[in-house]
């Protein structure tokens, strides 16, 4: 009984220590915004949107990869190139804009974007930098990587910069893991034409801070960094100065003898 | 033995229970080949033989050679298979914890079997008898479309037979076994997300949710083990993590699934020590109170937002633990049936607005009755707690309202005690009602009737008249001398001749047959929201087409709008219209005609051009009558059935008595100045402006009376409560006054009056029978009208508020001014 008791309490210890981290966002639980909508003067259904020119034709091409009367398949695709060509977030007249465009219910479509974290139903920056929050990239020092990210910028999480470049998000797992910890710039700067979408890894406090400044000026990294990993010793997700295994070609694998069976 | 080569090995032939699987019985593979069971040469027991017939009544349409060996203990037998399959099998006490992927089947070869040796290894002791099979749940039926098609299931060891594509959950129904569920729900799709409904199937390695899993033939499912238990527990302590404890101040207490459910499957404590989800309440209209934190996300009420009512509003956003029901952006419900989410709703998280607070479902008195705020006359049950309604709920009814019914019928029932006349009144010469005693208000009424001319008198009986009063006023008015007595909204022309030309020939569950839909000059959806329901029902689930003419309205469902007045009615006659070739090739076309033309000057030439429409698509045949009139009120077919036609048309301006029966829809302006109005109702509504002496009568919710529905049922109201006041059923106070007047009618009780009544329509009393028309409409003569060209009206302009009822709802006041687009 006393061993119960002092186990939960130990628990309630840990788990303590793990919520005092981070008291700067308090809905740590939920990776993006409400599951509802409320008016706001950039985001309210009565704001028109539509899909640019060139973007009507993107959204011809996606519809023919599916039957005619199965358009709703589209709705991942089309809101993704929606929120591209919308800066990186979808308001609710894009959503509605979609939902038409497939004929169904806009709550059909509602459903979807609430349900993926990858679309962005507030505001975010035009570059939009997602920390990797799972666990190898958390035990490499993701928290170190997010708070110099927040730090440097002076914003919360999900928050938008003053000059509307940069936020900072957390996301899950991007399989990225070898070479933990990671981080994604959504680049929105260029519309749905430029959109790039690159993975920054092995990254520290510190060079995420010299991305940061890169993208501000606009620079690119060299093309060795650049995207992939930051750790110059390093080639792609191979160890740190050079292959210590399986330094031959690999064997190729014993051919059956088939005369024997 | 002998193992089809084709067939496929569909079964063991073991003992009914686990425990029969002991050592010294055999086990032998049964094989399914040209629909016939083959055995091995077996040697059955006597004792067992004997019980296969004791409980041979189980089986319905088996071979006798099938019953017997499915029940049948199998024999036993000696063998090599056998003393192997020893060593390797569990034993019984084993058998019936382990779950059956450890059970191995042994495979013995038949000639043993039948060894004289094996004899006297027999089990001595004969099996008790089974305890009798349990009757299906809730009366549940099993209709075999198609007799091949049916499937042998196991539940708990009884056999049952289901039709093929049928759900597990479904079988054990059948079987009698009530299986816990939430997200489940018979009239809505499979969502299959709540798994409160697992249950164990042999030969699978995890429990399976019932619901959503097809039965297999020959499947063995276990609902009681300890395994299903478990996992149900495991499930419901899931629900209850986040489910706030608040069943003291939660208006679903004492009705609500997950409080039942968890009184069986429920812990008294739980592991979760984090804190407990939070959800916005979501703002959903004037009628259903959202308390969102409730919620356990069964999804019932998105489906039968999508499926059965039709407006895609409600959804489920988000993931995770962060999920939620909602409409995203911030709207009202607004549906005429989004009243019944509060009764599929398994939890407290939607409960009715108007009801919130009022009363605990333990102290209500339930009255079955029916529903007279339009002519669908859903069955309901009046909720009442001493003289007060406090609120209506469905009743299961599959021919009428199958288990939905209107917001209309749930929610009017507050006008029941507001506006209530509840005193004899006569207005005096300063023009204010005076109270006066029943005797005086009878005797002036008699006074003044006697002294007028037998042709100035006038009867209109209301919307809300039963059969009863209905036939009193008409006695009475004829044995004054006068036949000018009709039902309001039946027009002053009424043909109520042939019966086929005013009911629903095909019935409101025949509508689901139909394949085309003509809707001429009605809108269902707020004329008969019940009917609107099974044409939606119909559009999804067979692809029906619709075409409408009439002016625009917002069907939920699919339809070709094709025009709006007479005009298109003589193009589909004449075949110029393209609809024409859906209709002419149409299986069972179904044409509506909406009782809103019975008003206007050239409805018989309407209804002789919508004949020949139905003559050209062969809509009348000898096995599908699709020739449908939708009436708008709930007397108009009793009123019809029991001969309440007008001698003259225009009888009403030169009235000098009128007699008002609950009829508020009567256009007061017509009535001469000098008559003399009597106001025989339950409200205060329309005419009582106008009426000169008040007799105050009771309400559908406080009197027995016969109402016929549109599809020609008579079913009877039931009272729920006293009358209000002093007031008393409209037939007694016709009789009443029949004697003060010197003509006394020949009734003095109810049964009198319908054995009056069984003498002009006895299908009136054939109650809660659909009692088709005899002869169909083309008796009819041929009509010499011209038809105008105006374009046909909408009958109803408030769906919220269309008798003195809800007319006195201030419940269906706030719906008719949030809900109803401007």
């Amino acid at each position: 009984m006393l061993g119960r008791f002092a186990a939960a309490k130990r628990v309630l210890e840990i788990r303590e220590l793990l919520t005092r981290r981070h008291t700067s966002s308090p809905l740590k639980s939920f990776s993006t915004a409400l599951n509802y909508h409320l008016d706001s003067p950039d985001n309210n259904p009565d704001l028109p949107w539509e899909f640019t020119s060139a973007n009507k034709h993107k959204v011809k091409e996606i519809l023919s990869h599916y039957p005619s009367n199965y358009k709703q398949s589209a709705v991942i695709p089309l809101l993704d190139l929606a929120q591209q060509q919308h800066g990186g977030w979808l308001p609710v007249s894009a959503m509605n804009a979609v939902a038409k465009v497939i004929e169904v219910a806009p709550i059909r479509v509602y459903e979807v974007a609430t349900f993926y974290s990858m679309f962005n139903r507030t505001k975010v920056g035009k570059y939009h930098l997602l920390v990797c929050g799972t666990t190898p990239c958390m035990i490499r020092g993701s928290r170190e990587i997010e708070d110099a990210l927040l730090k440097h910028l002076g914003v919360k999480r999900n928050e938008v910069t003053k000059d509307g470049l940069f936020s900072v998000g957390e996301m899950e797992c991007m399989g990225c893991c070898v070479n933990a910890p990671m981080i994604t710039v959504a680049d929105y700067s260029n519309g749905s034409e430029g959109y790039t979408y690159n993975y920054y890894e092995d990254v520290t406090p510190k060079r995420v801070v010299e991305i940061v400044e890169l993208l501000r000026r606009g620079e690119k990294l060299p093309v060795r960094l650049w995207p992939g990993t930051q750790n110059p010793k390093r080639t792609k997700c191979g160890p740190e100065g050079g292959n210590t295994t399986l330094l031959s070609d690999p064997k190729p694998p014993p051919c059956r003898d088939l005369d024997a069976c | 033995m002998v193992v089809g080569e084709a067939g496929l090995a569909v079964g063991l032939c073991f003992g009914r229970r686990r425990g029969t699987m002991e050592e010294g019985e055999g086990v032998c593979i049964l094989s399914l080949k040209s629909g016939d069971w083959w055995f091995g040469e077996q040697q059955q027991q006597p004792a067992a033989a004997a019980e296969a017939e004791a409980h041979s009544h189980r089986e319905i349409s088996l071979t006798k050679r099938h019953r017997d060996s499915v029940t049948q203990k199998a024999t036993t037998f000696m063998g090599l298979g056998m003393l192997a399959s020893r060593v390797i099998r569990p034993t019984a006490s084993n058998l019936s914890r382990l779950s059956s992927l450890h059970f191995i089947r042994p495979i013995v070869s038949t000639p043993e079997a039948s060894s004289a040796q094996s004899q006297p290894q027999s089990d001595p002791t004969p099996d008790p008898p089974p305890p009798s099979p349990r009757p299906p749940v809730a009366g549940a039926r099993v209709h075999f479309p198609n007799p091949e098609d049916a499937i042998e299931v196991f539940v708990d060891g009884y056999s049952v037979k289901v039709p093929k594509g049928m759900t597990v959950l479904q079988a054990c129904e059948i079987a009698g076994v009530d299986i816990p569920r939430f997200c489940y729900h018979s009239r809505l799709s499979i969502a299959g997300n709540c798994r409160m409904c697992l249950v164990e199937v042999e030969k699978t390695p995890k429990p399976v949710a019932s619901c959503a899993m097809p039965a297999l033939p020959g499947m063995k499912i276990k609902t009681d083990t300890p395994l299903a238990k478990k996992a149900r527990e495991g499930v419901m302590e899931f629900l209850l993590m986040n489910h706030p404890l608040d069943c003291p101040i939660c208006d679903q207490g004492g009705e609500c699934d997950l409080q039942d459910q968890s009184m069986a499957f429920g812990s008294d404590r739980g592991r979760f020590t984090e804190v407990k989800r939070a959800v916005v309440d979501k703002n959903l209209g004037p009628l259903v109170k959202t308390v969102m934190t409730r919620c356990i996300q069964c999804t019932r009420c998105v489906r039968f937002a999508t499926e059965v009512a039709g407006v895609q509003d409600l959804g489920m956003l988000g993931r995770g633990s962060g999920e939620e029901i909602g409409t995203y952006v911030e709207k009202l419900m607004t549906s005429e049936l989004s009243g019944n989410v509060i009764d599929i709703c398994p939890v407290g998280a939607l409960t009715s607005k108007p009801f919130a607070f009022k009363a605990r479902n333990w102290e209500l008195k339930g009255t079955e009755s029916i529903d007279v705020t339009d002519a669908v006359g859903s069955n309901i049950r009046i909720d009442s707690r001493g003289p007060e309604v406090l609120r209506i709920l469905p009743r299961l009814n599959e021919d009428i309202n199958e288990e939905w019914i209107s917001d209309k019928t749930r929610f009017c029932y507050d006008g029941l005690k507001r506006q209530r006349l509840n005193d004899p009144m006569i207005r005096g010469a300063d023009g204010r009602f005076k109270t006066v005693s029943w005797r005086d208000a009878l005797v002036v009424v008699a006074e003044v009737v006697l002294q007028v001319k037998p042709g100035e008198i006038v009867g209109i009986a209301g919307q809300l008249s039963d059969a009863e009063s209905m036939m009193a006023l008409k006695d009475f008015l004829n044995r004054m001398g006068s036949n000018n007595v009709w039902c309001e909204g039946n027009g002053l022309n009424p043909d109520a001749d042939l019966r086929s030309g005013y009911i629903m020939n095909s019935g409101i569950a025949g509508l689901e047959k139909a394949d085309v839909f003509l809707l001429v000059g009605t809108q269902p959806r707020v004329e008969a929201a019940m009917v609107n329901a099974r044409i939606r029902k119909t559009v999804r689930g067979n692809q029906a087409k619709v075409g409408y003419i009439g002016p625009a309205t917002d069907l939920n469902y699919d339809h070709q709008h094709l025009g709006t007045g007479p005009k298109t009615l003589i193009e589909l006659a004449e075949g110029r219209h393209p609809f024409c070739s859906a209709l002419a090739n149409a299986k069972n076309p179904a044409i509506i005609v909406g009782a809103g033309l019975f008003e206007r000057e050239d409805k018989d030439a309407i209804f002789s051009v919508v004949e020949t429409i139905a003559k050209n698509a062969k809509v009348v045949r000898p096995d599908w009558n699709g020739f449908n009139v939708l009436l708008l009120k709930a007397a108009q077919a009793a009123a019809l059935d029991l001969g309440l036609v007008p001698e003259s048309a225009n009888s009403i301006e030169s009235a000098k008595f009128v007699y008002l029966m609950g009829a508020d829809d009567v256009n007061m302006e017509k009535v001469p100045s000098d008559a003399f109005v009597v106001y025989q109702g339950h409200h205060g509504d329309q005419s009582v402006y106008r009426a000169n002496i008040i007799l105050p009568a009771a309400a559908f919710s406080e009197k027995e009376g016969i109402y016929e529905n549109t599809e020609g049922c008579s079913q009877q109201t039931l009272p729920a409560v006293p009358t209000v006041g002093d007031a008393r059923d409209d037939w007694k106070i016709i009789r009443a006054l029949s004697e003060v007047a010197g003509v006394r009618l020949p009734y003095d009780s109810l049964g009198a009056i319908r054995a009056r009544i069984r003498t002009v329509a006895p299908n009136l009393l054939n109650m809660d029978e659909r009692e088709p028309a005899t002869f169909s409409a083309s008796l009819k003569p041929d009509c010499s009208h011209k038809m105008s060209l105006t374009d046909f009206r909408p009958a109803i302009d408030n769906f919220y508020m269309t008798d003195s009822i809800t007319r006195a709802s201030k419940i269906m006041a706030q719906c008719s001014a949030t809900l109803l687009k401007k």
